[in-house]
């Protein structure tokens, strides 16, 4: 086993009042400290090594790992699959639910399957259409959208019932997140429709990529003449793009990521066109730092998650933070 | 005891569940049945399936019994497989699209869990959320094709590959019929042929239809190609064994039992007396792989029925 | 003018259609002892057709028997690929268009321009229920007009 059983990063902890959830990030984002997550590139695999192995780099710089729900409309291992794994070694995760392979019947179960795994994060997303992957015969759901998908987990929580009102005996104890994308038309329904989410439950906030700052910082803006930067954690997403070639193909092939041509520019101009992307990628986590209303960044290191670590470091976000204690107890203790 | 065909090891690189030995081995199986609690914890799961430990050689989690949202049978089987119970996991078409289906494969297998049991799912109509959307991307035997292929080509539908690949016995449900002149087990040939490894049937309580039925599909050359492990269980009382005939499609409780029970004192006792009978007679019909105890919400009767059955001193030595 | 054309049609006309369903409505909800002395049972297959010839050609509308029109700024929901009745996914493209349909305008798109139109264009801001995908195929009019002249006939009770 390549993860000491004994490396526990701590998730769940003990409850804390006014906490919705036993996570680590919850406390961190109360806190006010600027929190990083990333997220893990599910493997293609039966193997539960692979998933302790990309989580181990990761966890060591974040304080909360995303398991992805077949994004891209790819499948891989499930994000309930990998959670059960990661929450067994002790890691704190945000569990991804998408709306596009599950109807509510099996999302609820799914909801109370993670949180009895010991989960305290859920994201919910409507999810890239079929027609992105490799298997676009594939039946697309949607029986609730991402924010009935919202609503649905909270009165789960804070009702302790499903939604056919049939009750629950355990709530799930979790921290509820949605995603944004301020870089999609219609923009000046952006911040709106941010305010709907969290009106339907949404705690936290994690964007799509974000390589437009002034775009960021209109829509931050907005975000603040409605208070919501008050009523809800945002983290922005941010990568490093590894050539331009790559940042050309995300472009047309990721639904919903968008990239100037400057960025680009700046790409095709470098000597070394992966340094250039990493560069880029810490000045713009430095650059969102700034931003008021901002609580975090998400980093999605699509098949560079070598990088992440130095990125982040390199940013200084996470420099004065103390040191994370070490698990005390077996990871397997504090779940059961 | 029977001996199998099927003993002969097809797959001696995988790693094999405890399941699939004692079938391959000839041992007579005993799975059980549970389904997962309305809690967000894990605690309700082993309470529930805990005391199957050691008695059930697998036992089945349920997807959505009912067309009902419980716990997900994922999460459910994960925390058994952790706790030393091996899981058969029930995967319903009803609710998942195949993207959902073999993600939920690779979770499945990198979680311990060995055995996967494809079933259509109850109608939504019949749960308690009828507005729900029913999702029927694949049928199960496409499941059953796609599990297979997963495992023994390493690959997705779409090619694209998987390392390492999956281990998994692949399951199938099935229900004995009284078979009349003609007939032939088409439908189980049809899921042989996706790639069943077994099957685990409906209620079968009527051991002359069982005898009836095994005969004419070992005249197909079925026998020879899956395991059939028998569905059984304790009737609580002659009122149930009654609602079961009326609202239990394709359920007959023979007459003769349902009056063993209207007779009886402690209806609950003599029904789980029937159930450790009627598991020694299964053990001794040829043709007959295991057999496959439910009693909903009533795990507790299930251990107990095979601690009496004493059908597990029996084994011969692993 | 093909169905798309239409669709768009009623969008950029929103308010107009606003104001006629509000009229239809006022009459229809009125109408409800009528509609309860010839049956409600008795109505749904008729009306249930003529709706869905009516707003067929106006909207696309796929009866989902539950319209959210009026706080989609006449862009039906259900011609969303994605189904999507609170608001855009993450994918909408730069130029506006969908997704998935990469030929077609975002129906949030739409709708927002639409709602932006309307005396009660906040109504986007409505959290909507999800689909309770049972009513398929029957008649919303006829919905609104029993649960709306249920909520009037108690003064203190709630619709539904
Ligand atoms: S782009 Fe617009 S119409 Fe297309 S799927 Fe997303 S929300 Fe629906």
């Amino acid at each position: 086993m390549i993860v000491d059983p004994l490396y526990d990063p701590g998730d769940p902890l003990p409850p804390l009042p006014g906490h919705s959830s036993r996570g680590r990030l919850e406390r961190v984002l109360r806190s006010g400290k600027f929190a990083v997550t990333a997220e893990l590139n599910p493997p293609d695999s039966a193997d539960p090594r692979e998933v302790f192995e990309r989580a181990l780099v990761l966890s060591e710089v974040c304080d909360a790992i995303n398991a992805t729900d077949a994004s891209g409309a790819n499948t891989h291992m499930s994000s309930v699959g990998i959670c059960s794994l990661l929450t067994r070694a002790g890691y704190a995760v945000i569990m991804q639910i998408s709306c596009r392979d599950r109807n509510r019947i099996a999302i609820q179960g799914d909801v109370l399957g993670a949180a009895a795994m010991g989960v305290s994060n859920i994201l919910c997303l409507t999810g890239d259409g079929v027609q992105a992957g490799d298997q676009p015969g594939a039946k697309p759901v949607f029986d609730l959208d991402s924010t009935s998908l919202l609503e649905t987990i909270r009165t789960m929580r804070d009702e302790k019932r499903f939604l056919s009102g049939r009750k629950i005996t355990v709530p799930p104890a979790v921290l509820l997140g949605a995603a944004a994308n301020p870089f999609a038309p219609p923009y000046d329904y952006r911040p709106i429709h941010l305010g709907k989410k969290v009106a339907a439950g949404a705690q936290f906030i994690q964007t799509q990529y974000c390589y437009d700052i002034p775009l960021l910082e209109r829509f931050m803006a907005r975000v603040r003449d409605l208070d919501l930067h008050k009523k809800c954690f945002i983290l922005v997403g941010v990568g490093p793009l590894a050539s331009a070639k790559t940042a050309r193909w995300m472009r047309t092939n990721v639904p919903g990521v968008h990239i100037p041509d400057q960025v680009i520019a700046r790409l095709e101009g470098a000597q070394k066109q992966k340094l250039e992307g990493k560069n880029l990628c810490i000045e713009l986590i430095q650059q969102i730092r700034e931003i008021e209303g901002v609580a975090g960044v998400h980093v999605m290191a699509y098949r560079q998650e070598e990088l992440v670590s130095d990125v982040i470091s390199a940013s200084g976000i996470m420099k004065n933070r103390q040191p994370r204690p070490q698990a005390r107890r077996p990871a397997k203790e504090r779940i059961a | 005891m029977t001996r199998h065909a099927l003993t002969a090891d097809r797959t001696a690189t995988r790693a094999r569940g405890r399941l699939e030995a004692v079938l391959r081995r000839g041992d007579f199986a005993l799975t059980a049945e549970t389904s997962p609690p309305d809690a967000g914890a894990p605690a309700p799961v082993l309470a529930r399936g805990g005391c199957l430990k050691g008695l059930a050689d697998a036992v089945n989690v349920t997807d959505g019994a009912g067309a009902r949202a419980h716990m997900s049978a994922l999460a459910a089987a994960a925390l058994l497989a952790r706790d030393g119970i091996e899981p058969v996991l029930q995967f319903t078409m009803r609710d998942r699209n195949r993207l959902a289906l073999q993600g939920d494969i690779l979770g499945a297998a990198a979680l311990g869990i060995p055995n996967i049991l494809c079933l259509h799912g109850d109608d939504v109509a019949t749960g308690d959320q009828p507005e729900a959307k029913p999702v029927y991307d694949i049928d199960s035997r496409e499941l059953m094709r796609t599990a297979r292929r997963m495992r023994d080509e390493g690959t997705f539908p779409s090619g694209r590959p998987i390392e390492p690949r999956p281990a998994l016995f692949i399951g199938a449900a099935d229900r004995p019929t009284d078979p009349k002149p003609g007939w032939k087990p088409d439908a189980l040939l049809a899921k042989i042929d996706a790639g069943a490894d077994f099957v685990q049937t409906q209620y079968c309580f009527d051991m002359d239809l069982l005898r009836r039925y095994l005969a004419r599909l070992a005249d197909h050359g079925v026998l020879e190609r899956l395991f059939v492990i028998v569905g059984i269980g304790p009737i609580a009382s002659a009122k149930s064994a009654r609602w079961m005939n009326e609202n239990l499609f394709g359920v007959q409780i023979p007459e003769e039992i349902v009056r063993r029970l209207d007779g009886a004192r402690d209806q609950q006792a003599e029904g789980r007396r029937i159930c450790v009978e009627l598991l020694q007679e299964l053990s001794e019909i040829d043709g007959v792989g295991g057999a496959h105890l439910m009693a909903p919400r009533q795990e507790e009767a299930i251990a107990e029925v095979i601690a009496d059955s004493g059908l597990l001193s029996r084994r011969s030595a692993a | 003018m093909g169905m798309y054309a239409v669709r768009l049609w009623s969008v950029r006309h929103s308010r107009l259609l606003e104001s006629f369903y509000q009229g239809f409505e006022r009459i229809i909800v009125r109408l409800d002892p009528l509609w309860k002395r010839i049956g409600y049972e008795r109505l749904e297959q008729p009306v249930a057709a003529v709706e869905r010839q009516v707003k067929g050609l106006l909207f696309d509308c796929q009866m989902c028997g539950q319209c959210a029109l009026s706080s989609t700024g006449m862009s039906c929901p259900m011609n969303c690929p994605k189904n999507l009745r609170n608001g855009p996914c993450g994918g909408v493209r730069a130029n506006g268009h969908c997704e998935v349909k990469p030929e077609m305008k975002c129906v949030w798109v739409k709708a927002w321009e639409g709602s932006q139109q309307m005396l009660e264009g906040k109504a986007i801001l409505d959290v909507q229920k999800p689909v309770d995908n049972t009513l398929k195929g029957h008649s919303s009019w006829l919905r609104v007009a029993r649960e709306k002249a249920g909520a009037r006939a108690q003064p203190e009770g709630r619709a539904s």
